[in-house]
């Protein structure tokens, strides 16, 4: 009884800030602000470059869109999956937690899969990152991409095994997924953004 | 009688319950299907195409980020850092056009394959 007052208190104080908010939710919400920064760099690069092809295929030959628009289905399902997990949670189910963090993570990884297997399709066809600057910019783009959804992946299944040992029962467990999936949604809505203008708008 | 909107927080000043979750996936999936329905359009004006391509993309955007990254029932302090950083990163990429522009490199530079 006494551990848990102590645990509340800790937690209370966590949330005391000048702001009244969360500092550990405004840091993540600065870091993935930055963050649209940085990836707004990488597409602006690719988008000037995307036309400059002196040797290699050009985008419309290699892209596969009904494969890309599978694996962009699947990143978009990812985040039902993440936001069912923190309702989960939310609602103490930890069981239900447990099934969608590890769903996520699964989908995270097919995701991956998909872009290994499109990275090995692009380089029997002539693409590589040294090719053209068309291939440069794209591989630079969605390689740190899938980089941010491989790291992505790695922290939902450190909070699924957080959970398995109970990590996640204390009520400092919701904020935790939260935090997560917060991450887990930006890679989401950065892939939106990657498959329209990449992808689906059409080059010249 | 009233017909609740079925985007509506289902607990005002809480997060929205799993049922909201699904909708927006829902229509994020109906959404995807005919933004990749729109690039397929034989014969169909490039602007139109890309106008509707980048129309569809934003609604996504916005959908995620309100309901799935609890925007729109969060602190609005949090609202307006990611915003800031969304408006930071069109700004460069209106400095990226300006420069393709001002270079002269829109034609594009093709002569291989």
């Amino acid at each position: 009884m006494a551990a848990h007052g102590a645990a509340a208190a800790v937690h209370d104080e966590q949330h005391h800030s000048s702001t009244g908010v969360d500092n550990t939710k405004m840091a993540m919400w600065a870091f993935l602000g930055s963050e649209c920064l940085f990836f707004g760099s990488l597409i602006s690069t690719y988008l000037l470059y995307r036309n400059r092809v002196l040797d290699g295929p050009r985008p419309h030959e290699i892209y596969d869109i009904p494969y890309t628009s599978v694996s962009s289905f699947v990143l978009l399902m990812s985040s039902l999956t993440m936001v069912l997990a923190l309702a989960a949670i939310q609602r103490r189910d930890m069981r239900g937690c447990r099934i969608w963090l590890l769903a996520t993570a699964m989908l995270g990884m097919i995701f991956i899969g998909g872009q290994i297997y499109e990275f090995t399709t692009f380089v029997e066809e002539g693409l590589k990152l040294s090719t053209s600057t068309f291939g440069s910019s794209f591989f630079v783009m969605t390689g740190f991409h899938g980089a941010h959804v491989t790291v992505g992946i790695f922290m939902l299944l450190a909070l699924f095994g957080m959970s398995m040992f109970g990590r996640l029962d204390d009520a400092d467990g919701p904020r935790k997924v939260e935090l997560i999936g917060l991450y887990w949604h930006f890679v989401d809505i950065v892939w939106i953004v990657i498959f329209t203008v990449v992808y689906l708008v059409p080059t010249n | 009688m009233t017909h609740a909107n079925p985007l509506e927080p289902e607990e005002p000043g809480h997060h929205p319950g799993p049922s909201t979750y699904v909708k927006v996936a829902v229509i994020l999936a109906i959404v995807t299907a005919i933004e990749v329905a729109l690039s397929y359009i034989p014969g169909a004006s490039p602007a139109l195409i890309v106008t509707g391509l980048l129309v569809m993309a934003l609604a996504k955007f916005v959908l995620v980020a309100l309901y799935f990254m609890h925007l729109r029932f969060d602190n609005p302090l949090f609202r307006r850092l990611f915003v800031t950083g969304v408006i930071l990163a069109l700004i460069v990429f209106a400095v990226y056009l300006t420069t393709l522009f001002a270079r002269g490199g829109a034609a594009p530079l093709v002569t291989g394959s």
